[in-house]
């Protein structure tokens, strides 16, 4: 995913992406909020709050069930916390224009969800066309994004999703979240589907992508080693409630039965070590 | 009398019951289709109406055709004696593959691309014309292609109240126990329903593999 050009300069500046706060500034903000479903007791989310800084590249990590990918979508509203507030850029995300603030927000998800009847480019250029950029300028970002994510546009644009191997489905994924140049992106488990080796390859050039891009990242998945190596911040949710949280060079050594088990996850092959 | 000697000697009046068969089959199959595909579409989002709409549109189609048309016969301003009648009978046919295929096209969209076309902030009418109808239409076409070669069959018996088509020559041939005449009706009507079946099939493919 290593493109010429990089950090804010490439392509044009996002629609409305409002580059007023600093880093460390909290971007997206978590206020007591809790998501229940009729018919389950247990809340999916309860009490919550945390906040997003600017910039950072938020892991969230849990098992399955924990309530990650509830929180994500909590984010871009496609929920709607049952108590509290999920703010975003200083406005409550149920005062936000629905489709506005998803528009404003990159969504890279697990298997890509490429539309298969789209092209690679067209997918790529959705948002943008969704947003009315002129054509032009729609082609030449699209084969920006490719270049960004490691995929020749001259090989790949005209491809069909089904016509690409699981990987560079998933770099289309991830250069289609990043289409409008939105301030914020958000990912659930977007390398879980691919096999070992090329996921990896995704991690590492991902994490060195991230630090490029600039962007405000929340990123959910349950493998501990790849919150580890793409994370500034972990925070790690078990039964809808933070339960621990920390840069990854100090998450490890919190005191927590549910990071101890995670823990345990990175030494699971007797005789090799960690 | 030969089947080849009858076909010859009436071949302008099986023409011309040819062109009718056709002309039944293509109003009503609009018809179908006007109404079918905007009802799947609407029942996507609400259970109630869809266990009813389409319980409505099986229970029509398990009614013996003859029936049907029987049934017909009496009611005020859609029975009667005629092509009017026939249609009607035509269109409660066809509804169910065509509703059934629009329904089953629409929801059976990889939850993951639907995921995203939200996410992306995609209103619901771009979701719905952009995303599930494009990748629903070769199911909606297969449902119209069934239809098509059912309604095809089916406007044969159309000729029993009066309506004309192909069927005409079945119910005289039967009627005067001539195999040659009830050939004259059934081979353009089998010949008819192949051909309108590979012409929907060549379609159907060519928009699939788009």
């Amino acid at each position: 995913m290593i493109g010429p050009r990089c950090g804010r300069s490439i392509g044009p500046p996002g629609n409305e992406a409002p580059i007023t706060a600093a880093t460390g500034d909290p971007i997206i903000e978590f206020r007591e909020v809790t998501y229940s479903v009729k018919g389950r007791r247990a809340p999916l989310i309860s009490q919550l709050s945390m906040s997003v800084n600017f910039r950072e590249t938020l892991v969230l990590l849990g098992r399955s069930g924990s309530g990650k990918t509830t929180l994500l979508r909590l984010i871009n509203r496609m929920l709607v916390p049952t108590s509290g507030a999920v703010v975003v850029e200083g406005k409550s995300t149920v005062d936000w224009d629905a489709i506005r603030l998803r528009r404003h927000i990159g969504y890279v998800i697990q298997e890509a969800g490429l539309f298969p009847h789209f092209t690679v480019a067209e997918n790529v250029g959705l948002v943008p066309k969704l947003e009315k950029w002129d054509p032009a300028r729609i082609a030449q970002r699209t084969e920006e994004l490719l270049r960004i994510v490691g995929l020749d546009p001259k090989e790949f644009a005209q491809r069909r999703p089904a016509q690409l191997s699981g990987g560079q489905r998933q770099r289309v994924g991830v250069a289609r979240g990043l289409g409008a140049d939105p301030p914020i992106l958000l990912m659930d488990e977007p390398f879980g589907a691919l096999d070992p080796v090329t996921r990896s390859e995704l991690q590492r050039e991902f994490s060195e992508l991230s630090r490029r891009l600039g962007k405000t990242i929340v990123f959910v998945t349950h493998d501990l080693r790849e919150a580890l190596m793409l994370a500034s911040r972990i925070v790690l949710l078990q039964n809808g409630r933070i339960v621990a949280s920390g840069t990854p060079q100090k998450f490890l050594s919190i005191d927590h039965p549910e990071v101890r088990a995670f823990s345990a996850t990175l030494h699971t092959v007797p005789g090799v070590p960690a | 009398m030969t089947p080849w000697t009858f076909f010859v000697t009436h071949r302008s009046e099986i023409w011309s019951a040819t062109i009718d068969h056709i002309a039944l089959v293509l109003v009503a199959m609009t018809i179908a289709i006007v109404i079918a595909v905007p009802l799947g579409m609407f029942i996507v989002q609400r259970p109630a109406l869809r266990t009813f709409s389409l319980g409505v549109a099986s229970v029509l189609q398990t009614i013996p055709s003859l029936a049907l048309f029987g049934f017909l016969i009496p009611m005020p301003f859609i029975g009667g004696i005629g092509p009017r009648t026939a249609i009607v009978a035509l269109v409660l046919y066809a509804l169910l593959p065509i509703l059934r295929n629009t329904y089953v096209g629409l929801t059976s969209i990889d939850p993951a691309v639907l995921e995203a076309a939200e996410a992306m902030g995609m209103t619901n009418t771009q979701i719905l014309t952009r995303v599930r109808l494009p990748l629903a239409l070769g199911i909606i076409l297969a449902g119209i292609r069934t239809a098509t070669v059912i309604t095809i069959g089916v406007a044969t018996i159309a000729a029993a109240i009066g309506a004309g088509g192909l069927g005409t020559f079945i119910f005289r041939g039967v009627a005067m126990v001539s195999d040659a005449v009830i050939l004259a009706g059934a081979i353009p009507a089998a010949l008819l329903a192949i051909l309108a079946d590979l012409f929907l099939a060549l379609v159907e493919h060519r928009l699939r593999v788009q």
